[in-house]
């Protein structure tokens, strides 16, 4: 039985293929096998012979099984080995092409301030920007004479023959969302107006349509305290910052009063803004007391409520913040520009997540 | 607005430096642009003394000095004719900057000769034009600094130039006087007081002055007084220097003498040549049509309604803005009629904007002067005049009345304070407007005369304020509007806004922020273009129409890429269109615009032209993401500017359209200059239908455990039977079982035969109380076929 053990353990190591290990198969364990005709023999046996015979045959047979076995695979593996190493890919070319999108800028620091003054509980509003004459300019204390009017370079729209109403403007900042948020909600009221303006200029450092960000609260107590804590609170979130000083500088705005223009500390190295640090100021906004006069435009008592305003450029805090060097540029959609300077469509600024990555 | 240091001082005393007179500007709401200060640059300088010039040795014209510095005794080569023994000099060294000629010195050789250093000239030093020798100076001691002789002995060369921005609403800081008095009320100094002269006439003045009844709202009131016998000529030097440092150029003593109160008073003021002046001056009207040569030699024509002032002759000046050529001043003038006038500020404004002259006297008039300054200024004018030219007064003729501008507002200190944020005690309060020139009544505050911005109680609160320093001012929280966490704030218009840029930029899309105007043949092209929407005053004939539609802007950016060689475009924009050009004719749209491949060449052939299924499918994206309804009818009949056959209306409704897909017409391709294929979609966000269910709840998820059952049908029908059609045909033959119906291949032509075309469809069923047996499937599978033969005339395909 040892021989007959060692001839078939010696044959299945030897087989070459899958077709010779089944030859084998059938030659030791198949139905007339072999061993199988041995175990045959076992009924012919006395039980005694039998019992030493039995569990002998029956470990042969499961020995020869397992060397099949093992063999099977052994042989399978090596296959499949001399399958894989044809299969070689060049995994350096490159992958399918899958287009990636941009958020433009504008859009995304427009999204970063909304992000910041919901939290303050600021709302978002929002309003034409071909707009009529009154609400541009007479409602914000701008009359017609008036000298800022000639100052702001005024879009002016086509007036049919005949019609003589005065011609609407497109809008030259978004200050007429003030007006209209307050006959729409009246008082108290905290809203931003961010979106398109337009002013006849066009240089280097202009376009003829730029973006701002108006804010306004009113209640019965808001002062000018306030409006410097919540731009304050504003800068040092938008820029990331821990700490910033703002100056507040006397100006005039005739649709606020006092007025002030807004400074921030920074410094200018090798041409990279630092916000918070440094010697120099960086005009950012204009801002003030919302003038009586406008609340009375508005609908508002100005006996009653009182409150502040401000209005800074979207274009111009997305430059400092990404140090983009050129207002043009924005409009110009030149594709490299778009994704150098665009965001993820998952950059979704937000308070827990932060706004820049 | 600008002056010098000296110019100041003639109002302000003080001691305080330009630096610290800079700040306090800026913080009191007069921004500093630019100080120019001379001595900057100046004072490395040194004075020295030639001690010996020897001829040099190699050069007709240079000359071998040895000068006596601090330094010791240094040899020099200067090449000036005037370089001789015995002349102060100012010295630059080696090392020294000089601006004149920008070079910082060095030790050099000229023709083989050493030299230390060199003698400046004037125009080396940007103190003049002077170059035709060194500068001589008649005293100072050698190592004195030069900036120090000059601040001694020419200190107008060395003013400094400050120069402020003036918001619209200070017309009194137009002259140094209204300067020196915010300086003064903010402690910078004392205000010098106020000159006041009066000078008798010695007869009456030959010229008189009237103002017509019309014209009685438009010029309050004219002064006038003759000057006869005056020698006009070139103005002194002090008087040079000052109109020169603030960039005007000196003309003659008696325009320069209006000048001067200009800039010193904010008082315009106008000098005729009454030698020229025929008869007597009226003040009135234009009737429309009449010309005058403008002091600026230019020719302006009058509307009708303009306020003129005329004599025997016609018109002789733009009342307020400008003097006419015919009666100015010249060098001959003998005789001078000087006025002094307060004109309606409004009138100013909108004649000097329709003549499209800016004139000092415009920018002041409009803005407003002092009404009250009216009289003494005509008498300080006669004085100056008087001291620079000689001659004899007249009396003063005077027409109409000096407006009475006073009025009063109550302070409220605790508002102040209120508005403010700020704790600013009462009595500073009160100092404040005292220093300001107001007159306190009380808690009644009167205006001063020269203040014709301050309208209100507001106006009492700036000025107490910037005067305080609005820097002191230290943050105070806002309450938040609620306790607790912050509510959301954007609008369902708003987030549908933003889910659409995200979405489209999640599909590949980058965003362009393009212009809201194009130029007219853009326009027309997509359905604008009429004058409703046009610009009265374009900028560029690129930009003189609101956009009616956002397609032509992408299509020029597409333009304009691909002329830089990028060919493969995915641009959108999310942004306004304009309908009409009232302010609610806008609305809002979220445009996408596919040119060219899906992507670059590619090993795996993946690469393939956009076609329209593109963009629908991006259109069904960002649909679904802003919550437009999944059951949608796809309609034709689209706007010219797409393909007419290959393009769909996503409609819920034959009226209401919630965007469109398609291909660009190819002509409309040509015209913007595109290089195709181009595919774009539309969609109008607020065109969506809001959410019924305000609830975040979801609806109970019914996923049932049966086996599904799909089966493929295909269908023989008419080319131009739609897929929809088919589609929800066979939906309809059972809504409870069918799950799903999918169009799996379309063939057109072939053994089908012309105008046929088979398409094939999965259908899935989805059993909901037990699983489907062979001829239950079989009888929805007839079913099918029936409700499809019905919708289409389609039969299953052999």
């Amino acid at each position: 039985m040892d021989d007959l053990r060692d001839k078939y353990i010696a044959l299945i190591a030897e087989a070459g293929d899958e077709a010779a290990l089944e030859d084998l198969r059938v030659q030791a364990v198949g139905k007339k096998g072999e061993i199988s005709l041995k175990m045959r023999e076992l009924g012919k046996m006395s039980p005694e012979e039998r019992q030493v015979m039995g569990p002998k045959l029956n470990a042969l047979k499961d020995e020869i099984n397992s060397a099949l076995a093992a063999k099977k695979e052994a042989l399978e593996d090596a296959a499949l080995d001399e399958r894989l190493r044809a299969e070689w890919l060049d995994v350096t070319l490159p992958a399918r092409d899958r287009r990636s999108g941009t958020i433009h800028p504008i859009s995304q620091v427009t999204e970063e301030v909304t992000a910041i003054f919901a939290d303050m509980g600021f709302a978002v509003a929002e309003g034409p920007q071909i707009e009529s004459d009154w609400h541009n300019f007479d409602a914000l204390n701008i009359p017609g004479h008036h000298p800022a009017r000639a100052e702001m370079d005024t879009f002016y729209m086509h007036r049919a023959e005949g019609d003589n109403r005065p011609p609407h403007v497109l809008r030259t900042h978004t200050s007429p969302v003030q007006i209209r948020s307050m006959e729409l909600a009246g008082a108290p009221i905290r809203v931003i107006c961010p979106g398109r303006v337009y002013r006849a200029d066009y240089d280097q450092t202009h376009t003829p349509m730029f973006h701002q960000v108006e804010g306004l609260a009113l209640d019965t107590d808001i002062s000018m305290a306030n409006l410097k804590w919540t731009l304050e609170e504003f800068v040092k979130a938008f820029f990331e910052v821990d700490d910033v000083e703002l100056r507040f500088r006397a100006s005039h705005f005739p649709f606020t009063e006092p007025s002030a223009e807004v400074d921030i500390r920074c410094s200018w190295e090798g041409g990279q803004l630092k916000v918070g640090e440094g010697d120099d100021w960086l005009e950012i906004l204009g801002s003030g007391m919302v003038h009586p006069k406008v609340l009375e435009a508005g609908g508002i008592d100005p006996n009653v409520h009182q409150g502040f305003a401000f209005g800074m450029g979207i274009d111009r805090i997305a430059m400092l913040k990404y140090g983009i060097p050129d207002l043009r540029a924005f409009f110009d959609s030149d594709l490299r520009w778009l994704r150098h300077y665009g965001f993820a469509s998952l950059d979704v600024p937000t308070l827990h997540g932060g706004l820049s990555r | 607005m600008k002056f010098t240091l000296s110019w100041l001082k003639d109002h302000l005393e003080t001691e305080a430096s330009v630096d610290e007179i800079a700040e306090a500007l800026t913080d009191l709401g007069l921004e500093v642009e630019d100080i120019i200060n001379p001595l900057d640059k100046l004072k490395n300088f040194t004075l020295a003394k030639v001690k010996s010039a020897k001829q040099h040795p190699d050069a007709d014209r240079l000359r071998v000095c040895m000068v006596e510095t601090d330094e010791g005794e240094k040899q020099i080569v200067c090449g000036a004719p005037n370089a001789r023994e015995g002349i102060t000099v100012v010295l630059a060294k080696p090392g020294d900057y000089v601006p004149g000629i920008d070079v910082t010195l060095s030790v050099g050789k000229i023709r083989g000769v050493e030299s230390h250093g060199m003698m400046a000239s004037e125009r080396e030093l940007e103190l003049s034009d002077e170059h035709d020798g060194i500068i001589e100076l008649p005293s100072g001691e050698v190592g004195q600094s030069f900036a120090d002789w000059l601040a001694e002995n020419e200190p107008a060369k060395v003013d400094p130039v400050i120069e402020i921005a003036i918001t619209p609403n200070r017309p009194d800081a137009l002259g140094v006087r209204g300067i020196a008095r915010d300086l003064a009320a903010r402690g910078m100094g004392t205000l010098k007081p106020a000159k006041d002269v009066h000078i008798e006439g010695e007869f009456p003045s030959p010229i008189n002055v009237t103002i017509d009844e019309d014209t009685r709202d438009g010029c309050y009131v004219f002064a006038g007084r003759l000057i006869r016998g005056v020698q006009n000529g070139p103005s002194p030097q002090w008087l040079q220097d000052r109109l020169k440092a603030i960039g005007l150029r000196p003309i003659s003593k008696l325009v320069d003498v209006t000048n001067f109160f200009t800039f010193d008073q904010n008082r315009p003021l106008h000098v005729f040549d009454a030698g020229k002046v025929k008869g007597d001056l009226r003040i009135h009207r234009a009737k429309g049509g009449e010309t005058l040569v403008g002091l600026d030699e230019k020719e302006y024509t009058f509307s009708e309604g303009q306020i003129v002032i005329s004599d025997d002759q016609g018109i002789e000046s733009i009342a307020g803005i400008m003097g006419g050529l015919e009666t100015g001043c010249t060098m001959e003038t003998t005789d001078v009629f000087l006025e002094a006038a307060v004109w309606n500020h409004i009138q100013i404004a909108y004649t000097g904007r329709a003549l499209k002259i800016n004139s000092d006297a415009r920018y002041r008039n409009e803005r407003g002067i002092d009404p009250a300054f009216n009289m003494p200024a005509i008498e300080l004018a006669t004085q100056m005049i008087m001291e620079l030219c000689g001659g004899e007064p007249s009396s003063v003729v005077v027409a109409g009345e000096v407006p009475d501008v006073s009025r009063a507002y109550k302070l409220d200190p605790a508002r102040v304070i209120s508005l403010v944020g700020m704790d600013i005690p009462e009595a500073e309060q009160r100092q404040t407007l005292t220093k300001l020139g107001f007159r306190l009544e009380g808690n009644m505050a009167h205006v001063p005369s020269w203040r014709p911005d301050v309208m209100g109680e507001a106006d009492l609160v700036e000025e107490v304020a910037r005067i305080a320093s609005l820097t002191k001012l230290k943050g105070k929280p806002m309450r938040r509007t609620q306790d607790g966490v912050p509510k959301p704030i954007l609008s369902l218009h708003q987030r549908r806004e933003q889910a659409a840029r995200r979405t489209c930029a999640s599909l590949g899309y980058n965003e362009c922020v393009t212009y809201s105007f194009i130029d007219r043949a853009s326009a027309a092209l997509f359905g604008g273009g009429d004058d409703a929407t046009m610009l009265e005053n374009p900028i560029s004939s690129e930009m003189s129409h609101m956009r009616p539609d956002l397609l032509p802007g992408l299509m020029q950016a597409a333009a304009r890429n691909q002329a830089r060689g990028m060919s493969d475009l995915a641009l959108f924009e999310v942004g306004p269109a304009f309908h009409g050009g009232e302010p609610e004719e806008q609305h809002l749209q979220v445009t996408g615009l596919l040119v060219g491949r899906s992507g670059p060449k590619d090993v795996h052939g993946a690469s393939r032209p956009v076609d329209a299924f593109d963009a629908k499918a991006d259109a069904e994206a960002i649909l679904a993401a802003i919550g437009a309804p999944a059951k949608v009818q796809i309609l034709r009949g689209g706007p010219a500017w797409w393909h007419p056959g290959r393009h769909g209306k996503i409609c819920l409704g034959p009226k209401k359209v919630l965007g469109i897909f398609g291909e660009i017409h190819p002509k409309v391709l040509k015209a913007m200059d595109v290089k195709g294929p181009a595919v774009a979609f539309t969609i109008w966000p607020d065109e969506v239908p809001a959410p019924r269910n305000q609830s975040a709840t979801r609806a109970a998820l019914e996923a049932s455990d049966l086996q599904a059952v799909e089966r493929d049908f295909a269908f023989v029908v008419d080319a131009d039977v739609e897929a929809l059609t088919l589609v929800n045909a066979a939906a309809g033959a059972d809504k409870q079982l069918i799950d799903s119906v999918r169009v799996f291949d379309e063939f057109i032509g072939g053994s089908l035969g012309e105008g046929k075309k088979s398409l094939a469809i999965t259908v899935r069923l989805q059993p909901t109380d037990q699983t489907l047996k062979e001829k239950e499937i079989e009888a929805v599978a007839a079913k099918i076929v029936e409700k499809v033969q019905k919708a289409t005339g389609g039969v299953l395909r052999g």
